[in-house]
């Protein structure tokens, strides 16, 4: 269109600038990736360079013998996020929709009170939440990082998808009472169905916190080894006299592919799904 | 209000008022959050008045307070939390907004460059960082090396050991971990904006930095508007990055209120001094996000907005 039209040298110029944003972002990992493929030798002694002859995939080999737990590490990541993000759906879709269609006293104030959660990270809660745990029994399980987990996530959950509930027609969910649906029933058979875009995108968000996040609730409320998760398990390529750097990258890389390859997936997807909900407050 | 006498039947059916079964509804939230979030709280602040430790506790009054009220060292600790969210929290909002600007721009490869720029996003937030922690060291670190190699310096610079590049260099790893988050909601507030909006503008011969200066800023101002407060009151509490890139050193020059809180009160096992600190992160939070609703909603008021 006559409005996007844009000159050669402001499309030069868009190209440079997005390329030097880019290149911010993803510095990191073209990093990591250049470390991983360098024997451990090299990259001690020798003076910085960005190419060399020496490349290799040694340190994929050599991780799972550095650290024997490494899959292991890998999978808990993913199954922790996975089941945060299951119980905070199971929690936040009935939530959600009370707050999206139905009357009740302290509504505004009990909604208030969620968000104002968004004020406390676990880092803040950390003592008692130890406490708390213990007295429950789940300190060194899986449930000591889920949970916890759960509970900071349920109020940015609630908060989205309220947004894509208050969306759906009304009619549809008086039609079914007509057809003398109980309330329950209307919403699992007639609301859930059609929020599944909003869900997914609320679910997308909320697994990001859960599998983002792990870190601190794993160092301070889980000390067996076959429970930790990745970014708490990478730190056993540091050693007490040096660290393998190289197989740290390469743990760090192949640990978050799986997860990255379904992100590229669901890109899509996902910006679509902001435009349509988080925006309109 | 309609709707009330619409739907009245159908409670006369199902036997349960519309309160109840909305507070049915909620009760598995407000359980998850009472068990792990107001009753630690509500411990926290019981703790703060006590001098627990791993040994026992005995209630001790206000002292733990007094005690940071009469250290100077605290109020460095508090000052330099708000000017690492301050900036911080800047930062990532001009580049969002540069991002979502140049993702936004009608080039070829743009779909492209939208999944290039999530991957510090849905990474675990500690994997970028030890990234980042490599990038710094100053043997074989790549910004060591660049600067170099430019002959900015003449020695290897370990961005990490002395103070004030270690605090600038936390800022850049928590801004570059920031960036794509604000980049994508920024862009999705972008492509809400109306097209109506910029083709009148455009016909009436306004100009690209006219129109988004005075059709796309004002448009997608609610959106940077909360995602300014989120991100504040993350930023204030952000813990990892710190953590694995300095644990609050070299002396403190990266220690924000939430590493101290951790050192004293986990480290330390000091927990009636560290949950004394907590205290006062909720209570300065609490302020900050009233003062800054506010001082929003004088501002909507004034430009005669919602």
């Amino acid at each position: 269109m006559l409005i996007d039209r844009l000159n050669i040298w402001q499309k030069i110029g868009l190209y440079i600038a997005t390329f030097l944003f880019l290149l911010f972002i993803l510095m990191p990992f073209i990093e990591m990736l250049r470390v991983s493929l360098r024997p451990m030798s090299h990259l001690m002694t020798a003076e910085f360079s960005w190419w060399s002859k020496d490349f290799s995939l040694q340190a994929y080999r050599d991780m799972w013998v550095t650290v024997p737990l490494l899959g292991r590490y890998i999978f808990n990541s993913v199954f922790i996020a996975l089941a945060v993000t299951l119980a905070t759906m199971i929690v936040v879709v009935p939530g959600a929709y009370a707050y999206a269609r139905l009357e009740f006293p302290f509504k505004a104030l009990s909604l208030g009170g969620f968000l104002a959660v968004n004020m406390f990270t676990g880092a803040v809660l950390l003592i008692p939440l130890y406490r708390v745990l213990r007295t429950l029994g789940l300190l060194n399980t899986y449930w000591a990082m889920i949970i916890p987990g759960v509970a900071f996530l349920i109020p940015t959950g609630i908060w989205l998808l309220r947004s894509y509930l208050e969306k759906i027609p009304r009619e549809l969910e008086e039609a079914a009472y007509v057809d003398g649906a109980s309330r329950l029933y209307t919403l699992r058979r007639v609301v859930i169905p059609l929020a599944t875009p909003g869900l997914i995108v609320v679910a997308t968000s909320v697994f990001i916190g859960a599998y983002a996040q792990q870190f601190l609730f794993a160092i301070t409320f889980n000390n067996k080894r076959e429970f930790q998760p990745l970014p708490a398990g990478l730190f056993e390529f540091v050693g007490y006299q040096d660290t393998t750097w190289n197989e740290m990258m390469a743990a760090a890389l192949t640990g978050v592919l799986p997860v990255l390859l379904f992100f590229l997936f669901l890109q899509k997807y996902l910006v679509a799904g902001l435009t349509a909900g988080a925006v309109k407050e | 209000m309609q709707d009330s006498g619409r739907t009245a039947p159908i409670m006369a059916r199902s036997g349960l008022s519309e309160a109840a079964f909305a507070w049915m509804l909620i009760s598995p939230a407000l359980l998850f959050i009472g068990v792990i979030v107001a009753w630690p709280l509500a411990e926290t602040i019981r703790l703060s008045f006590t001098d627990a430790t791993l040994g026992g506790e005995s209630y001790v009054g206000l002292a733990n307070y007094a005690a940071l009220m009469a250290s100077p060292k605290f109020y460095d600790t508090v000052a330099r939390t708000f000017y690492w969210m301050f900036l911080s929290v800047s930062l990532k909002l001009i580049m969002g907004l540069i991002g979502a600007t140049l993702l936004n721009a009608a080039i070829p490869g743009k779909a492209l460059f939208r999944i290039l720029v999530m991957p510090p996003w849905v990474i675990p937030v500690a994997i970028g960082v030890i990234g980042w922690k490599w990038m710094y060291n100053g043997y074989f670190g790549l910004i060591s090396g660049l600067l170099q190699e430019f002959g900015l310096v003449q020695d290897r610079v370990a961005l990490l050991a002395s103070k004030t590049s270690a605090f600038y260099s936390a800022v850049v790893t928590d801004v570059w971990v920031g960036t794509p988050m604000v980049t994508l909601f920024l862009l999705a507030a972008m492509q809400g904006v109306s097209r109506d909006l910029y083709e009148a503008a455009w016909v009436d011969g306004a100009g690209r930095w006219y129109r988004f200066r005075r059709i796309t800023i004002p448009q997608i101002m609610p959106v940077i508007v909360s995602m300014a407060l989120l991100s504040a009151i993350w930023t204030f509490n952000s813990f990892e990055i710190i953590w694995i890139l300095t644990e609050g050193g070299p002396r403190g020059a990266t220690t924000t209120l939430i590493i101290d809180t951790y050192k004293v009160a986990i480290s330390s096992q000091r927990f009636g001094e560290g949950a004394a600190r907590a205290v006062v992160i909720v209570t300065l939070l609490a302020l900050f996000s009233l003062a800054y609703l506010y001082f929003l909603n004088r501002v909507n008021r004034y430009y005669g907005a919602k």
